[in-house]
């Protein structure tokens, strides 16, 4: 039989060994291939199954918070004297940012596999208060990956993580970072594969991941084209939103792939410049396969992975998702880069335009905006996926701030 | 042509043993201490040697294999520099079946074809590639077999029956069961529980079944030895090798003897098994 999908489509990946063109694939240890496969059939079943949806979206509404709202950003608009700016409101969603869209999914489904103990890895720790506070909701153990350097740094959302009742583990391994507390967790789930279900927070690592979270993240997408349609009765112009694994910015692209009038931006982080220290796996990167999966990585001619990056814990990866790599190189999304400098003037201005403080993540999307939407007209409509609230940098910031004015 | 591998099993056979496999992390303290160590391990028992090919995120190993490969990348190890010590042991060594031990990405970024030249040129008798299951068979595997490398698989605890076949299918030189659940180096390995499923696994093959993953002691590989065709041991190894680095984790004088010594403890328990 030929399953080939339709002609013409973007949305139709991953193929059934979960390639996204080259990208993809299931590069894992014996171990946990037969975990993945029980995964991948559980997720098809539960996709199939109309009381999962029904539950999930009794969830998204009463606990999550959703519809998010599609925000008008008139002040910043003026400011910027070119396209209308609109913001998708993912910062309001309970626990502060989108990562709760895609856990609330993956612990739905490690409930339908009767898995009670939950682990996952976190950079911002963003993922890790979603997974925390799901696993409070529903009684189930959780165990959090963390870099220390992160842990550090994002000491707020640590604390959240303990009072939710789950238990942090600050990775010293490698880098202590993001990249190291995926090791970690997978070290982890190979080891007590028979009980633990691992909430991978992005759309990566091996098939059904980076599709199975693409999926529970597309609600922000579908949204956004439903609410555009009633605030201005068409589809919007363009699309952008910041990526570290790129989770957010799946979410909000994926439902509009096969619109060819909209035109779709992803920033990585550019840390302090693409010459030197960054996390811009597409801008600076090659092909190459970490995590379970095949994509674009930060590494040197010997296939080592580099260090990444970025002011901004939650894009500090050398990573990114693999359906990015192939949307890059088949030229439908294009993929920038902002830098911290860029990032931190961002965040200050929406938040003083706005009355919105953002994370440090989304303030990536913000600044490259301030860069595309002066050279559109009015009449062009502008969604930047506001995808996580600055809480958690503000004690960052403010130093860095202070610093500054010294 | 018998490879290596095949002769050495057939020649254990004869002598009525189980082979003693050692691993060690290629380039670990530094390129040339590493070369030497290795050069040591057939005169002390080895009878089959896995080299660790370095990689920043080991992502199936314990903190001992992974301290070794940050120790080896620090020293300037590369996959190029671990072909060249293949080839330099080969110069004096042509029996004793050399096989390299890692991860993808650095063969892939190498460019697959050019490894498995390289790598056969230099003498190199087989693969073990922890993150290519047999889903990723096109990926490498097949390659390899062509070039006329063995590729061995690693079985493992959630390896079920049904698992089997696919696993075995395209695996060549012998099995390698993990007998734990988790990374190198870390729970023991229960001689009962791993006998019974090295017996499960050669209901569905013909090939030689080496047991690694948690064991430690000669008393140890002497009990998985009596049930498997061979016993690998790694971390302990790699341990007693950094056990005898000064202060700032350079080589010392006895840095060759401390795993020679070891190695040939670990044989002797295993010769003592059957």
């Amino acid at each position: 039989m030929n399953n080939k999908p339709p002609p013409n489509s973007f949305r139709s990946g991953p193929d059934e060994r979960g390639h996204f063109g080259i990208f993809g694939g299931r590069f894992v240890a014996e171990t946990l291939m037969p975990l993945i496969l029980d995964l991948e059939k559980a997720y098809t079943d539960a996709k199939a199954d109309p009381a999962f949806h029904a539950e999930m979206s009794g969830h998204l509404r009463d606990y999550v918070g959703r519809p998010s709202p599609l925000y008008f950003a008139e002040r910043l608009t003026e400011h910027l004297g070119g396209a209308k700016i609109y913001f998708k409101r993912e910062e309001l969603n309970h626990t502060g940012s989108h990562k709760v869209n895609n856990v609330l999914g993956q612990i739905m489904v490690a409930r339908r596999m009767g898995k009670k103990r939950i682990i996952a890895e976190t950079g911002a720790g963003q993922h890790g208060v979603a997974t925390a506070t799901l696993c409070a909701r529903f009684g189930l153990e959780c165990f959090v990956y963390m870099g220390a350097v992160d842990v550090e740094r994002q000491q707020p959302n640590v604390i959240r993580m303990e009072m939710l009742g789950a238990k942090v583990i600050p990775v010293q391994s490698g880098t202590r970072t993001l990249k190291d507390a995926m090791n970690e967790a997978l070290r982890d789930w190979v080891t007590n594969v028979h009980n633990t279900f691992y909430c991978i927070g992005t759309v990566a690592g091996p098939h059904p991941y980076p599709m199975m979270v693409r999926d529970f993240q597309s609600i922000i997408g579908e949204e956004t084209r439903k609410q555009m349609q009633e605030a201005e009765g068409r589809l919007p112009d363009s699309l952008i939103a910041c990526i570290g694994g790129g989770s957010n910015a799946m979410g909000l692209f994926h439902p509009f792939l096969d619109d060819p009038s909209v035109e779709i931006f992803g920033v990585e982080a550019a840390g302090h410049g693409l010459t030197q220290l960054h996390a811009a796996s597409i801008a600076g990167g090659r092909p190459g396969v970490l995590h379970g999966n095949r994509t674009y990585l930060l590494m040197d001619d010997d296939g080592q992975i580099q260090d990444a990056h970025s002011i901004s814990a939650g894009l500090d990866y050398p990573g990114i998702g693999p359906e990015h790599s192939w949307l890059h190189e088949i030229g439908r999304v294009k993929y920038l880069s902002a830098t911290d400098e860029e990032a931190l003037a961002a965040f200050q201005l929406l938040s003083r335009l706005e009355g919105i403080i953002p994370a440090l993540e989304p303030a990536h999307a913000i600044a490259k905006i301030m860069e595309l939407a002066p050279k559109r007209p009015k009449d062009h409509l502008m969604v930047v996926n506001l995808s996580g609230r600055g809480d958690k940098d503000v004690p960052q910031v403010g130093d860095i701030l202070r610093g500054k004015k010294k | 042509m018998t490879s290596r591998i095949d002769a050495r099993f057939a020649q254990l056979k004869k002598e009525g043993r189980s082979a003693f496999v050692t691993y060690l992390m290629a380039g670990d303290p530094d390129p040339s201490t590493s070369l030497e160590v290795v050069k040591s391990l057939p005169k002390a028992g080895a009878d089959i040697i896995e080299l660790g090919m370095p990689f920043t995120d080991p992502m199936a190993d314990g903190p001992s294999i992974q301290a070794a490969g940050l120790r080896a990348l620090k020293a300037g190890m590369t996959l190029k520099k671990t072909l060249a010590m293949v080839r330099d042991f080969r110069k004096d060594d042509d029996v004793t079946p050399l096989v390299l031990m890692g991860y993808y990405n650095p063969i892939y970024i190498y460019g697959v074809d050019k490894f498995l030249n390289d790598a056969k040129s230099a003498g190199l008798d087989g693969l073990i590639v922890v993150d290519l299951p047999p889903e990723e068979d096109s990926e490498l595997c097949v390659p390899a077999l062509k070039a006329g490398l063995n590729f061995i698989r690693l079985a493992t605890p959630t390896t079920d029956d049904k698992r089997l076949p696919a696993v075995l299918a395209n695996t060549s030189g012998f099995v390698y069961y993990v007998s734990v659940t988790g990374i190198t180096g870390s729970a023991s390995a229960d001689s009962k529980v791993v006998g019974e499923a090295v017996t499960r696994i050669k209901r569905h093959t013909a090939l030689p079944v080496c047991v690694g993953f948690g064991i430690r002691t000669p008393e140890a590989a002497r009990a998985i030895a009596a049930s498997a065709d061979g016993a690998a041991v790694g971390t302990a190894l790699v341990e007693a090798l950094r056990g005898s680095l000064d202060s700032e984790g350079k080589a010392t004088a006895k840095t060759v003897t401390a795993v020679a010594e070891l190695t040939a403890a670990l044989a002797g328990g295993i010769r003592a098994a059957k």
